[in-house]
């Protein structure tokens, strides 16, 4: 974009004065070549920086991290850095690995369940807000508080509530009259309670994106809508939610890659367990490549490079998606 | 090439989420001078980013730099971070002069080819104490010098114990402190903490009861690692212990030993000093095996090693900051500062007669056994790993212990 745009304002002001004779002309069609390499030049060199940022910290580490998935890597060539290549022997020893399975169930419950309740309860959240009543402000500015909060903190107030000996939930729990529940320690419920504290985390994220969404939303529609005798409900089914239909897929895509990525959560909270009751791909990835004594980098960086795909995946599905709503 | 390289590097730090790359980069630095001269700097990595430098330990360090003629640049950091730190740092070519290591890495770091042997710089390591030694052998030659050895045993609470009846010298066998258990649980006290978390920690604290049970590591699954993670899930299932021993560092499980609730606690040395401030008489005594005796516990603790230079002229003074760290007088006051045992028995000796409560951890110390011994070497994270997996899975309730550590012993098989 930025080099067409530099060439065409070079390339005017010699055309118009040049127009005269055929000496001229040649005169002037050099100097236009000469000017055109200059333009180009300086083109560079003002997308120089971003290249070379690009490539430092995306292209470079994602070349590695695909080099480290592609070589057998021991602790001794780790260092001598002379380690053979292995072709997709890493990526099979991940996909046999029987904590493949279920690494793999895990993330995609986690971070599908995550999303729908996220986006639902941000959805609920945002067309409440968008009403404009007394202190609405305020309470959306304590809605953001999970948003604000470093993740540790979080993750830690949660794993305490859910601790089974002491934890404020089964307190509650108990007070109802419920028999307590091993939130983080037992298999059936592991995964479940980190779901729960993602959503909670995820919830700021999708109220902020739809209420904005919301308020693009022109208020005249509602007006014709009610003088046609339209419910809320209707008004939300066939006004509110068709509109908000792209702000939704951006919404979804960027829970879905933050989602599927998520990582300290889950290790504060469980660390991927008991045994692997909630390990993601994800925390397995780190199990491999820094969880244990003796570290087996290439199988982590495969499992790394597999969570990339999928996001890639998801990414070109957006695309199409709303490439089919532009058309 | 070389900066390239470098450069890449430092990206792949970034990558793996290794934070502090300044830590690095801060390698040797090989400009400075060699043997025979005075000055130059020298860099020192320990694991106790707990003291500063005014702290005792920071001091000494100092200090046997100035003896040895240099300035000695000492960076703390976080244990768990300091294998890794040391690997990226050797791969480009700046380790530390001297590095304090938790002894069960010492043999990764060998197998990286990162170490020097204790015999090719002429340390002396003949007056320790050779299970302590163990963790840091390699094909019968040593590749660094303990510090210190610390390990676990039993802390109870004497009035929890009295109120409930039980005698703690009755306690001599698995049948013996699981009766305690069920009279302290009648008593309306709970049983016993300890950490059962799915990180080495969680191993550490599984070993003394399944090597009392006579296990062998390399086969997980036998019938004495089963009967000892049985023992385990018995205390969980009838409410001995908590549930939450799974999520327990050996920290939290001392901090839930600390409100005064529990009658037992499978803790270590370096909690004695809380231990003092917990407000409540205690007792320790040692882990007991299944039929009786002390059941071999593993051994912790840190061990001064020398990481290959390119510039081999600075041995001499690494070995001088080493001999000065482990002289018998530093080691005196290093292990009481960091309430370690001493691994030599004459520093044992008058450590005993500072403190007479440390003589059942030293006895615990005589018993115990690096988890790399033995010839497992780097066989041990592809053990362990497993194992608390297998540890994790029977007491949460997913697995009996048989299936479990069948589980384990496969995924060990496949290392």
């Amino acid at each position: 974009m930025t080099i067409a745009r530099v060439d065409r304002r070079a390339q005017r002001s010699p055309a118009g004065s040049g127009a005269t004779g055929t000496g001229q002309r040649t005169n002037t069609s050099a100097l236009r070549r000469r000017q055109r390499r200059g333009s180009r030049l300086t083109a560079l060199a003002f997308i120089a920086p971003l290249v070379v940022y690009l490539a430092a910290f995306y292209l470079y580490p994602l070349y590695r991290n695909l080099d480290l998935s592609l070589r057998d890597y021991t602790v001794r060539s780790f260092v001598q850095g002379d380690a053979p290549f292995s072709g997709l022997d890493n990526f099979r020893t991940v996909l046999d690995d029987p904590t493949f399975g279920p690494a793999m169930r895990h993330t995609l419950v986690f971070t599908f369940a995550s999303i729908a309740f996220q986006y639902a309860a941000g959805l609920a959240l945002a067309v409440f807000f968008n009403r404009h009543f007394r202190l609405a402000p305020t309470l959306r500015a304590l809605f953001l508080i999970p948003w604000l909060l470093p993740l540790i903190v979080s993750a830690s107030t949660w794993s305490w509530m859910f601790n089974s000996e002491s934890g404020v939930i089964n307190y509650a729990l108990h007070l109802v009259g419920m028999s307590p529940v091993d939130w983080l320690n037992s298999p059936d419920w592991a995964l479940t309670s980190v779901v729960i504290a993602n959503i909670w985390i995820g919830i700021p994220f999708n109220l902020v994106i739809l209420y904005s969404g919301l308020q693009n939303i022109p208020g005249e529609l509602y007006e014709a809508a009610s003088l046609d005798g339209a419910g809320a409900w209707q008004q939300f089914r066939r006004i509110t939610f068709p509109l908000l239909r792209p702000v939704s897929a951006i919404t979804l895509l960027l829970g879905l890659v933050y989602t599927l990525k998520v990582f300290d959560l889950i290790w504060i909270m469980t660390k991927g367990g008991p045994g692997d009751a909630s390990s993601t791909l994800a925390t397995w990835s780190y199990q491999l490549g820094f969880g244990t004594l003796l570290p087996k980098f290439g199988p982590g960086a495969a499992v790394g490079n597999i969570l990339i795909l999928i996001a890639l995946v998801f990414g070109l599905l957006y695309i199409r998606v709303q490439r089919r709503q532009e058309a | 090439m070389r900066n390239t390289r470098r450069t890449l590097l430092t990206a792949i730090a970034a990558v793996g989420a290794l934070t502090s790359v300044a830590a690095c980069g801060g390698g040797s630095d090989s400009s400075s001078s060699g043997s025979g001269k005075a000055g130059g700097t020298y860099n020192f990595w320990d694991p106790y980013p707990q003291f500063d430098a005014s702290s005792p330990w920071g001091k000494l360090v100092t200090k046997c730099g100035t003896d040895a003629g240099v300035k000695v640049k000492r960076t703390g950091m976080d244990t768990t971070d300091l294998g890794n730190k040391a690997l990226l740092a050797a791969q480009q070519g700046n380790a530390p002069d001297v590095m304090l290591v938790d002894n069960p890495v010492v043999s990764t770091l060998v197998e990286a080819g990162i170490l020097n042997k204790t015999s090719d710089l002429g340390l002396d390591t003949k007056s320790i104490q050779k299970n302590i030694l163990g963790a840091g052998v390699i094909d019968n030659a040593p590749y660094g010098v303990p510090i210190g050895a610390n390990t676990l045993a039993l802390y109870y609470n004497k009035k929890i114990l009295s109120a409930a009846g039980v005698d703690a010298g009755s306690i001599k066998d698995w049948n013996s402190l699981t009766a305690a258990l069920k009279k302290v649980k009648s008593a309306g006290k709970k049983g016993i903490t300890f950490s059962a978390i799915n990180t080495e920690e969680g191993s550490f604290q599984f070993l003394p009861w399944f090597w009392g049970a006579g296990g062998d590591l390399t086969k997980l699954n036998s019938a004495k690692g089963v009967a000892a993670l049985s023992l385990w899930k018995q205390w969980v299932d009838a409410g001995y212990a908590p549930k939450d021993v799974l999520q327990n560092t050996q920290t939290t499980s001392w901090q839930e030993f600390a409100t005064g609730d529990y009658a037992f606690s499978e803790n270590g040395t370096w909690q004695l000093g809380n231990a003092d401030k917990a407000g409540f008489a205690y007792g320790v005594i040692n882990i007991p095996g299944q039929n009786g005796g002390s059941a071999p516990v593993p051994t912790g603790g840190e061990f001064v090693t020398v990481p290959v230079q390119k510039d081999s002229s600075r041995y001499d003074v690494s070995k001088k900051i080493v001999t000065c760290l482990t002289s018998s007088t530093n080691l005196l006051s290093t292990d009481t500062a960091l309430t370690y045992v001493a691994p030599t028995a004459e520093v044992q000796a008058q450590q005993v007669k500072q403190n007479p409560e440390l003589k059942p951890w030293i006895s615990a110390v005589a018993a115990a056994r690096g988890r790399t011994s033995g010839g497992l070497g780097t066989k041990y994270p592809t053990l362990s790993q497993p194992m608390w997996t297998a540890v994790q899975s029977a007491l949460s309730g997913g697995k009996s212990p048989q299936a479990a550590l069948d589980t384990a012993q496969t995924a060990a098989g496949k290392g």
